[in-house]
């Protein structure tokens, strides 16, 4: 019986500051044995219990890609016990990830289909996993137009800056990125992201669209993209409930009788439909 | 087969030799499951324990592995509790709360070892319930007081001796090794008077009630039910079915355990995301999740109701929150209040 408690040790071998309010760090983490590397085959959209050890574990989406060999990244903002502790890390340091946890998005029934991913804050994490992964050459090929919405209040708080500025130049994939309100040397749009998506999104025609951000964004964003003709099928969303185990036993992050860690916490619009607004 | 009362101690003595036992035990005004060292430690008086048996497969808290963790790498030693047990005394109710217990422990995507280990090593002795007390109400969530599910022995009490019956191979296996006596047909016969006189009085009606939980979600009954509940979690740790957990890190430098224990939907905090956000923000979302997960939830996932009559919650309520009076409550539930 495989012990699903048990962390694996991995090296912290980046502690990189991400935002400019420093409150966001990208840990890149290092496995320590190609062993370990094999028993952590992961996909875009699931998570992981990373631990300090002495702290105690919260879960973080993977926001490397598979096609990202050798490490995990994950961006963590400073929230708590466990995100304060890994802020202060130093390289080198050892820390523990259990996983990889829960669905993923659904990579294979995208095939074929356009793809719009909107994204609003740091909940960029895994949206920034399935972008990479789609944009792998060895996959690009199996996906129509690639769209990205993001938004940030201020472009400082942007995440993956420098990649934001390679797909800029990159025909393979269509980047749009807004702030909340101008500033001085920002050549972006202007203006909260459902408003952008309603202006931006390719035609719902054969797409889906895949949001992740805080609640105010997906609750103005869900109207926009009905206007646009997306059934609820083709919207999907990733959960975030306080989770602990992460496999479906504590008991903690169910929205009905789904448990979010177990079952998603990647669910369509029409999914979600079906249960009580408990997220 | 049957064993005489006072062949208990003895019997019990010999399988301490083998196993760790545990029996309902005398603790100040409590009665609890404990591990015995002798056979008449055994206190099989008491009708139901304070704690479930849930207990010994579940603490309240347990160790999942020690850790030293150092700049060089990480060691991590699993603790697991491979002992050979027997549970001796406990009730169906109670036994019947494990095999609920297992969907939730071996579910279609990961294996609990704590849970499952012990599970596997261990045999359970049940006693039937002669006279249930007025707050037991298991025949009407699929239980019975004599109901066999969960146990390997079920021991029927006839005044002197209990009759023995056999209800897994374990258990025949053991009770065979004991070399416990035939029963004749004259104790059969007492057994069987005794399972039919043996009622439950308490009925807790639930026709209906799941149709009444698919829909009421966002009824107004649900704005009235919980007022007098003080979200303190006494119903919650005492239940036989509850399986809520956190898990924490104690540890002293560089060296430490991770640590599970028993955590309660009735708390705010259960639910509370990072941000600040919180999704069941009053106890109104607190107590409708305690009965949506017992009697909707529960029996969506593995068709069963998570809830197995003890009537725990309801002797140990301090404001008297009576789940079969909640439960009346939610059946007869309208979309609309009347004015
Ligand atoms: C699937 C999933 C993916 C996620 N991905 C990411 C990600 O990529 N990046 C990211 O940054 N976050 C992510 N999160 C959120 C992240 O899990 C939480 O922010 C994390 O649990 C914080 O852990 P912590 O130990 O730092 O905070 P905690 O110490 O647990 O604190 C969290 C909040 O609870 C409050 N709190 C805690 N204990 C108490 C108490 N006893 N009394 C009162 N208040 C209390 C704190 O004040 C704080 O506001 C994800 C969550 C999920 C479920
Ligand atoms: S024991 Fe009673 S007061 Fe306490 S949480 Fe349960 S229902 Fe509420
Ligand atoms: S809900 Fe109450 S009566 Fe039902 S099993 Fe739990 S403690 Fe016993
Ligand atoms: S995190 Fe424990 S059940 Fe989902």
């Amino acid at each position: 019986m495989k012990n699903p408690y048990l962390p694996l040790p991995m090296k912290l071998v980046k502690n990189f500051t991400e935002t400019e309010d420093k409150l966001i760090h990208t840990f890149t983490l290092q496995f320590l044995s190609e062993e370990d590397e094999k028993s952590f085959p992961y996909m875009p959209g699931q998570f992981a219990e990373l631990c300090v050890f002495g702290k105690g574990e919260a879960p973080f989406g993977m926001a490397s890609s598979p096609t990202e060999p050798g490490f995990l990244k994950f961006s963590i903002a400073k929230v708590g016990v466990v995100s304060t502790a890994l802020h202060m890390m130093e390289e080198g340091n050892m820390v523990g990830v259990r996983g990889p946890l829960g669905n993923y998005y659904p990579v294979d029934e995208l095939k074929g289909k356009n793809v719009v991913i909107i994204g609003g804050g740091f909940a960029f994490t895994t949206l920034r996993s399935l972008a990479t992964y789609m944009l792998q050459p060895e996959h690009r090929g199996d996906y129509g137009d690639i769209t990205v919405i993001y938004g940030a209040r201020n472009p400082g708080l942007l995440l993956y800056k420098e990649e934001l500025a390679a797909w800029e130049q990159n025909p393979n994939i269509n980047l749009v990125t807004t702030i909340d309100s101008a500033v001085d040397g920002w050549n972006g749009r202007v203006g909260f992201i459902p408003s952008v998506t309603e202006e931006v999104a390719p035609s719902s025609e054969n797409t889906y669209a895949i949001v992740c951000g805080p609640p105010v964004m997906i609750k103005f964003t869900m109207p926009v993209l009905e206007k646009l003709g997306f059934p609820d099928e083709r919207i999907i969303m990733s959960l975030e409930n306080r989770m602990k185990c992460g496999i479906g036993m504590c008991g903690r992050c169910n929205v009905g009788g789904k448990y979010v860690c177990k079952d998603g916490p990647v669910f369509t619009k029409a999914q979600l439909n079906e249960l009580p607004g408990e997220y | 087969m049957i064993i005489s009362k006072k062949d208990i101690p003895g019997f019990l003595d010999k399988l301490i030799s083998e196993y760790q036992v545990f029996a309902p035990v005398q603790e100040g005004s409590f009665t609890l499951f404990k591990p015995i060292s002798s056979g008449t430690n055994a206190d099989l008086t008491a009708a139901n324990t304070k704690l479930p048996a849930k207990e010994i497969f579940f603490p309240q808290s347990e160790k999942l592995f020690s850790y030293n963790a150092t700049e060089e790498g990480v060691k991590v030693e699993e603790v697991l509790d491979e002992q050979k047990k027997v549970i001796f005394g406990v009730r169906p109710c109670d036994a019947r709360s494990l095999v609920l217990l297992d969907n939730v422990f071996d579910n279609d995507k990961f294996q609990d070892p704590y849970y499952l280990t012990k599970r596997a090593n261990t045999i359970m002795i049940g006693i039937g319930c002669n006279t249930p007390l007025s707050t037991c109400f298991c025949t009407s969530v699929n239980g019975s007081p004599f109901d066999t599910k969960g146990l390997d022995l079920l021991l029927v009490d006839i005044g002197d001796a209990y009759v023995v019956e056999v209800v897994s191979d374990k258990g025949k296996s053991l009770a065979e090794q004991a070399g416990l006596a035939a029963a004749t047909d004259a104790d059969k016969a007492a057994a069987a008077k005794i399972k039919e006189t043996a009622t439950i009085t308490c009925q807790v009606n639930t026709d209906g009630l799941k149709e009444k939980l698919d829909t009421n979600f966002y009824w107004p009954i649900w704005d009235r039910i919980h007022e007098k509940c003080l979200g303190c979690g006494a119903c919650t740790y005492l239940c036989p079915t509850c399986h809520c957990f956190d898990i924490v890190d104690d540890a002293k430098d560089c060296n430490g355990c991770r640590v599970r224990n028993w955590d309660s939907c009735a708390f705010p905090i259960f639910t509370l995301h990072g941000s600040g956000h919180n999704p069941r923000t009053s106890n109104k979302e607190r107590y409708r999740q305690r009965i949506m997960h017992k009697f909707k939830y529960f029996v969506d996932n593995f068709n069963e109701i998570a809830c197995v009559g003890c009537g725990r919650c309801i002797n140990n309520c301090p404001v008297n929150l009576d789940i079969r009076a909640v439960l009346e409550d939610v059946r007869g539930s309208e979309a609309r209040l009347d004015s």
